[in-house]
């Protein structure tokens, strides 16, 4: 069963502060404006958690998964947007160079990702290629001591604001030929396309990562050829535990909202609190979160303990987007037509957690996840 | 379906895939209304269906409406929206205003050449509209009145607004119904709402300061203003119903025509029981609250209330339009999520039909009122 050590509560706590005074205030503006809060971003380094898995020879705290999920809820509560920004930058990034790269190229970029000197991203999806991640067909041709890339990748999280990127390319005809490189915007590595307007997320960067024929050296590339898919599946757990988590803020933050609006909100000379019909949608709404936080802390301690396996965390992905989702059309219901104005934060929260139930692995991929690996341990 | 409907359905499909469908997306985006779209709609002779011949309307029935309201539904709820508060309000007016009022105020909002608007919930008194605070204190010649009233759709692009105030003690025995108009002075409007969806149809705050209004403006009697507000009440929701079900179609036609396009691991995404399952459901559920709208709408236009039923419509419309808008999105993955595909906008303008006409959790409360009456009479 899961706990929290000292740091751990310690973390959970300052997020907290941070995520009131630096993130809150800014979260609807951004949304409406479809901008980046990059001085919360770059605030974010100060306070440590930007390399929050990564070693702290190279600057990082050094913490586990369920450190990093935490520093997920309690952002997550404020702006999802943002938090799922950071995610990219700290788990997509920052977490897959930490397990992945060299002890050279660990030292060459992590430092600076890890102050937010440099923001990153992570290239995997591509405009054909979603759900079926394997088949991408951006091409690194092998000239020897470099490689050509040529290829486009879509929904790109930080695409416009990263100086690094960490990319997945084809460098075979067989399906499982993936190679990873660090690809760096400085030296021309990538462009980047238009932006992409989104219904929730709005907070954070969307883009695409363009490749025209750009040269990197071969000292860029991760491990050895052919090592993409399981750079991919290694940290799988990880980040989809970590979105769970943004998730899990969000359905807090929906939750603490109707609370505290039923208590104030007056009709037919009473708090509609006083509504049995409201108070099921609290009460199942609350029994719902806590079951979510409690399934996810202890996915996560576990993780941290070294149990790893792609199937509790594909159940965790599947089932807390999908119950926060529920519980914020509950949350814009419970508030009527203030819930649906832009005056409140539950329609925002509405719409940035459906995101988390496609990004990362849509809920269908999960379900095959599941219930592939589920069906082949009775056939064995 | 008649052949008149079909008649209807097809000549508004012509015209909204013309009209309407290359606007939606950039007009969402942009929080604009288009006036030469209502008004189009108006000379299509779309804009009074419901309302009688002798005043510019067409003479029809609900059912024919809600054939209307399905199509322009397909391509924006907004405009179905528009055109159907605005045949409310010209239903009230024909059902309880005086042969003066209609002659004056109905002919312009039959032919579309001007929007109508209904102004009854206030900051305080949502669900609770009995509750209202706006006044409306009787004067020389007249009443003026004071007060806000809240969420008002098309408020600032509608010229006539019926307004409810309360002109006596507590309670629905003690409010009134006004007919106002955009010029009257003391009538303003606050800043537009900043909405989750719907964003094409502006929502403002109707601002009533020393508004006088003359006595010739009231709507029957004094004191039976909740009445005429509630008169409306049984066609506004078959209409809504009618809107869901025909956001719903749309959404639907969209998922299955992605689904069978978009290839992953080398078929069709189609051929997944995953999401095979998830479409047959959107369709059965579809077609149940179809059943359920026009079977309401049959009714009424026969001239057989029923309250329950009517809520039963809004109730279920709403409630599948938003799960199979929620699906669509899902069904679509990234792409759906992106401004790119109308799913995204599909599904926020979903959210609020569960909310409007009262919210789905006033319907249930009607439709528990109505069962207890059936059991204990």
């Amino acid at each position: 069963m899961w706990y929290f050590s000292d740091e751990e509560k310690q973390l959970k706590e300052v997020c907290k502060e941070f995520a009131r005074k630096e993130i809150a205030p800014k979260a609807e503006h951004h949304d409406t404006e479809e901008s980046f809060n990059i001085e919360a971003f770059k605030k974010m380094g100060e306070l440590g958690v930007l390399g929050i898995t990564a070693d702290p020879e190279y600057g990082g705290a050094g913490m586990g998964c369920l450190a990093a999920t935490l520093v997920m809820e309690e952002f997550g509560k404020a702006c999802p947007g943002l938090t799922l920004s950071f995610l990219a930058h700290s788990i997509l990034a920052v977490n897959n160079i930490q397990s992945n790269a060299s002890a050279e190229q660990k030292a060459k970029y992590l430092p600076k990702l890890v102050t937010g000197e440099h923001i990153g991203c992570m290239g995997m999806s591509e405009p054909e290629y979603g759900s079926d991640a394997i088949g991408i067909q951006t091409r690194a041709k092998n000239n020897g001591d470099s490689y050509s890339i040529n290829g486009t990748k879509m929904w790109i999280t930080n695409a416009q604001y990263s100086d690094i990127a960490y990319v997945y390319t084809r460098t075979g005809d067989e399906r499982k030929n993936l190679s990873t490189f660090i690809l760096e915007k400085d030296k021309g590595h990538f462009d980047v396309g238009k932006p992409i307007h989104k219904m929730g997320m709005r907070a954070s960067p969307t883009g695409e990562l363009i490749f025209d024929n750009v040269k990197v050296p071969a000292e860029n590339l991760i491990g050895k050829e052919g090592d993409s898919v399981y750079h991919m599946m290694k940290n799988l757990d990880i980040e989809r535990l970590t979105i769970s988590g943004i998730s899990l803020g969000i359905a807090e933050a929906c939750v603490e909202q109707c609370i505290k609006y039923a208590n104030e909100r007056k009709q037919f000379g009473k708090n509609i609190g006083e509504f049995q019909l409201i108070q099921k949608m609290i009460a199942e709404m609350a029994t719902e979160t806590e079951m979510m936080r409690n399934f996810l802390y202890n996915l996560c301690y576990r993780y941290d303990q070294g149990e790893r396996g792609p199937v509790t965390a594909a159940m965790a992905k599947l089932q807390i987007p999908k119950m926060a989702t529920k519980i914020a059309l509950d949350a814009i219901q419970l508030h009527g037509g203030y819930g649906y104005s832009r005056e409140f934060p539950v329609e925002r929260l509405m719409r940035d957690n459906k995101l988390n139930e496609i990004g990362a692995g849509t809920n269908e991929v999960m379900i095959m996840i599941i219930a592939k690996n589920l069906l082949q341990e009775k056939a064995v | 379906m008649n052949d008149l409907q079909k008649e209807l359905q097809t000549q508004l499909e012509k015209f909204r895939l013309k009209a309407i469908e290359p606007y939606a997306e950039g007009d969402d985006h942009e929080e604009k209304f288009r006036m030469e779209i209502f008004r189009e709609l108006g000379n299509l002779g779309f804009c009074g269906m419901t309302i009688s011949e002798d005043f510019g309307g067409a003479g029809l029935g609900y059912s024919d409406f809600c054939v209307v309201l399905k199509e322009i539904a397909k391509s924006s709820v907004a405009h179905a929206v528009t055109v159907s508060v605005s045949t409310m309000v010209q239903g009230i007016i024909e059902k309880f205003g005086n042969d003066d009022q209609k002659n004056k105020y109905l002919p312009e909002l039959t032919s579309g050449a001007e929007i109508g608007a209904f102004c009854l919930s206030e900051s305080g008194s949502g669900s609770d509209a009995k509750a209202l605070k706006t006044t409306a204190k009787k004067t020389d010649g007249g009443y003026i009145l004071n007060g806000s009233k809240m969420w008002i759709t098309s408020g600032g692009i509608a010229k006539t607004y019926v307004v409810m105030a309360r002109t006596g003690g507590e309670g629905a025995g003690g409010v009134s119904a006004f007919i106002l108009q955009d010029d009257i002075e003391g009538l303003n409007f606050g800043k537009k709402e900043k909405k989750m969806g719907w964003k094409a149809s502006p929502t403002r705050e109707v601002l009533l300061q020393n508004c006088f209004v003359p006595t010739e403006n009231m709507i029957g009697e004094e004191g039976q203003g909740f009445k005429v507000a509630l008169g409306g009440l049984d066609a506004g929701r078959i209409t809504i119903g009618a809107i869901a079900v025909g956001l719903s179609e749309r959404a639907l036609d969209e998922s299955v025509k992605y689904s069978l396009g978009r290839s992953q691991f080398d078929q069709p995404i189609f051929n997944f029981q995953g999401l095979q399952f998830m479409m047959a459901d959107m369709a059965t559920e579809l077609e149940a609250s179809r059943v359920l709208v026009e079977t309401a709408a049959k009714l009424l236009d026969e001239g057989q209330v029923n309250s329950k039923l009517c809520s039963m419509a809004k109730l279920k419309a709403t409630d599948v339009a938003m799960k199979i808008t929620t699906d669509a999105v899902q069904v679509h993955g990234g792409v759906g999520y992106t401004s790119e595909y109308p799913v995204e906008r599909m599904m926020r303008d979903a959210k609020v039909l569960q909310i409007v006409e009262g919210t789905n959790q006033i319907q249930r409360v009607v439709i528990a009122r109505h069962l207890k009456k059936e059991y204990q009479g």
